[in-house]
């Protein structure tokens, strides 16, 4: 491999680890705040691509597009915690599996009467339509690199609301101990709305910039779920800085994967979480 | 009132029912049924983990498949192979795979073992998947069945649709025995008390990660059992057999049909199957159907029919105490880290 190639795939691998990432945070936090595993989140990037692809059908801005999807995705996800997660705090985590899998159940039907079967694409905006030259033969597109920039943004905003300011405060008592943040006063009930919705509309955020670069197709929510929960199990469950080292690694494995090892590409992934797993059972930033 | 006795008794009736199905019902629904029984042994098997030992594994249909392509791949092209020799064949590198996926997994606990058990099933899941030696995503036809017999004296023949169906039944009340008499020996009583407590069960000095690696390897083993007759009788083998949907379907059976008692996972199993049998003559849309079905049964019925029926004509004594649930909540709570001892 020459040092073009192997640049290119180095950006392609950190581009799909962002975008994991936006997926995996939000797990992770869903599990590390609330205590629930979310089946249901792959749905949700599902959801997000779809939903930029039937706006696409009336704006032809993804911006536009994005901009309207969001506040559908907030509030998809705050229905779902009051309706059908709220009843789940204190239940065995086999329910949880089993009531957000049903969930799963119920938004692929769904897709599948709405849009159908088919792949759909989404045209990437016309202004990041351009590509960088690398070599005289090697070119890459902006839009992927356009991609990395608005979620390493999005990593640092996530960064600074955790870390810095009032909401990331009760986030992080509600996580550390849900009585006593109860007792100082904070309605944990609505932070765990708050933190739900977000989750979900970050999931959703990733399927719709990821639409123009992989293409709109039933079954991309399950996908990703999976690689987020392999990215999750890596870094440690509840840590965000782990699902952000998770994803890095994952997106990297899986691309290389595919360049160097093309018969075993998707086996990869999981030998590298077995490997993982095997040095540190509880993940690499998890608490043991 | 125990409810021991009425469940024999509805057991033994049900088992009738069944032995003289066949000459009731045309090819289809005898084919149907013997797919239902199945998914009883899967279903049975998976309780073993979820119901006694309290491991929630989300992969278990790795080894539903894996036992399916294992007979594809010993099976040759134009000949039969014999039962003596596929069956244990492929019960062996069932149990290897088990045995390998589950000392990874019970060094973890909770959400992690979730997880994991899930990410190694889809590993296998997109292997054969993508092996385009073995059909990839199509699956692979076995065009014969496997030979009961000794040189040409074959004792019956899995060509036959009711000898399959007897051959399935026999295996599905061979499988209830074998497990009931492992529960009540002393090894089905650490595996539940591991479930009930494991850190009084390792107080008492078991060493409660080989009793939960044991566990994993019978039941994945018998759920590979399960993937065999499925692969005898419809004579196909598909990665859809590894996916982690058939994974969520076989959980929903144990679930369905109430976690903690044998027959539970076989009545759920029946009970979904023939539901779905039903729900899709009215719309095709049955996942919605089987989703909103699951949210019902996870939000009002945790305890499944078993126990429906357990409040209804007894106390739960037989089924599960409401300590050992508590207890299990507790350990689920504590579990949610992966076991500090070993990782020290």
């Amino acid at each position: 491999m020459d040092l073009t190639t192997f640049l290119i795939q180095t950006l392609n691998g950190v581009q799909y680890g962002f975008l994991l990432f936006l997926v995996a945070s939000g797990l992770t936090l869903i599990f590390g705040i609330m205590g629930i595993i979310n089946l249901a989140h792959g749905a949700f990037y599902m959801l997000g691509a779809y939903i930029v692809y039937w706006l696409m059908g009336y704006t032809d801005n993804l911006l536009i597009a994005v901009l309207v999807g969001l506040p559908i995705m907030l509030a998809v996800g705050y229905l779902i915690e009051r309706f059908a997660i709220s009843y789940l705090y204190d239940r065995d985590h086999l329910y949880q599996v089993l009531l957000t899998y049903g969930l799963i159940l119920i938004f692929n039907e769904l897709q599948k009467i709405f849009w159908g079967t088919d792949f759909y694409s989404v045209p990437v905006p016309s202004v990041l339509g351009g590509s960088v030259t690398l070599t005289e033969t090697q070119v890459y597109p902006v839009y992927r690199l356009f991609i990395s920039l608005i979620c390493m943004t999005i990593a640092a905003g996530m960064y600074v609301l955790i870390g810095r300011t009032r909401l990331g405060m009760m986030i992080r008592a509600g996580a550390s101990n849900r009585e006593m943040a109860q007792v100082l006063g904070i309605n944990i009930g609505r932070v765990f709305a708050i933190v739900f919705s977000l989750g979900a509309a970050l999931a959703a955020f990733a399927g719709m910039v990821g639409a123009p670069i992989s293409s709109v197709y039933p079954g991309m929510g399950d996908q990703i779920l999976i690689i987020s929960f392999v990215v999750v199990v890596i870094g440690g469950i509840g840590s965000i800085k782990g699902a952000f080292v998770g994803a890095m690694l994952i997106g990297l494995a899986d691309t290389f994967g595919q360049v160097l090892l093309p018969d075993f590409a998707s086996v990869v992934v999981y030998a590298v979480m077995a490997l993982v797993l095997l040095w540190r059972p509880q993940g690499l930033f998890g608490k043991a | 009132m125990s409810l021991k006795a009425p469940v024999t008794f509805f057991l033994l009736i049900a088992v009738a029912g069944l032995a003289v199905f066949p000459h009731f019902s045309d090819e289809f629904y005898l084919e149907f049924f013997t797919h239902l029984m199945v998914m009883g042994i899967f279903a049975m098997s998976l309780d073993l983990l979820i119901g006694y030992t309290g491991l929630v594994s989300f992969g278990h249909a790795a080894f539903f498949g894996l036992a399916g392509y294992l007979l594809a791949i010993v099976t040759p092209q134009d000949e039969a192979v014999a039962l003596w020799l596929s069956l244990p064949v492929c019960l062996g590198g069932v149990a290897l795979a088990a045995l390998v996926i589950g000392w990874f997994s019970v060094r973890t606990a909770g959400i992690y073992f979730i997880m994991i058990t899930l990410a190694f099933a889809q590993m296998l899941f997109y292997y054969f998947n993508e092996n385009e030696a073995l059909g990839g995503s199509d699956g692979i036809f076995i065009f014969s069945k496997p030979f009961v017999g000794f040189g040409d004296w074959q004792i019956i023949d899995l060509a036959n649709p009711t000898t399959v169906y007897y051959f399935v039944l026999a295996s599905l009340v061979a499988c209830y025995l074998l497990l009931t008499v492992m529960l009540r020996a002393p090894f089905g009583q650490v595996i539940q008390a591991i479930r009930a407590n494991e850190h009084r069960t390792r107080a008492l000095g078991y060493d409660t990660q080989r009793y939960k690696l044991v566990a994993f390897v019978i039941a994945g083993t018998m759920a590979g059992f399960a993937g065999y007759l499925e692969a005898v009788s419809t004579g196909i083998v598909s990665p859809g057999h590894l996916h982690w949907h058939n994974s969520g379907l076989v959980m929903m059976h144990v679930i369905l049909g109430g976690m903690g008692t044998l027959y539970g996972p076989i009545l759920g199993a029946f009970i979904l199957g023939l539901l779905h049998d039903q729900v899709q003559e009215v719309t095709e849309h049955w996942h919605l159907v089987q989703g909103v079905f699951v949210i019902f049964v996870v939000l009002f019925l945790p305890r499944g029919i078993a126990g429906l029926v357990g409040r209804l004509f007894g106390r739960a004594r037989d089924l599960d105490t409401e300590e050992n649930r508590v207890a299990v909540d507790d350990e689920h709570k504590v579990g949610a880290e992966p076991n500090g001892e070993r990782t020290k």
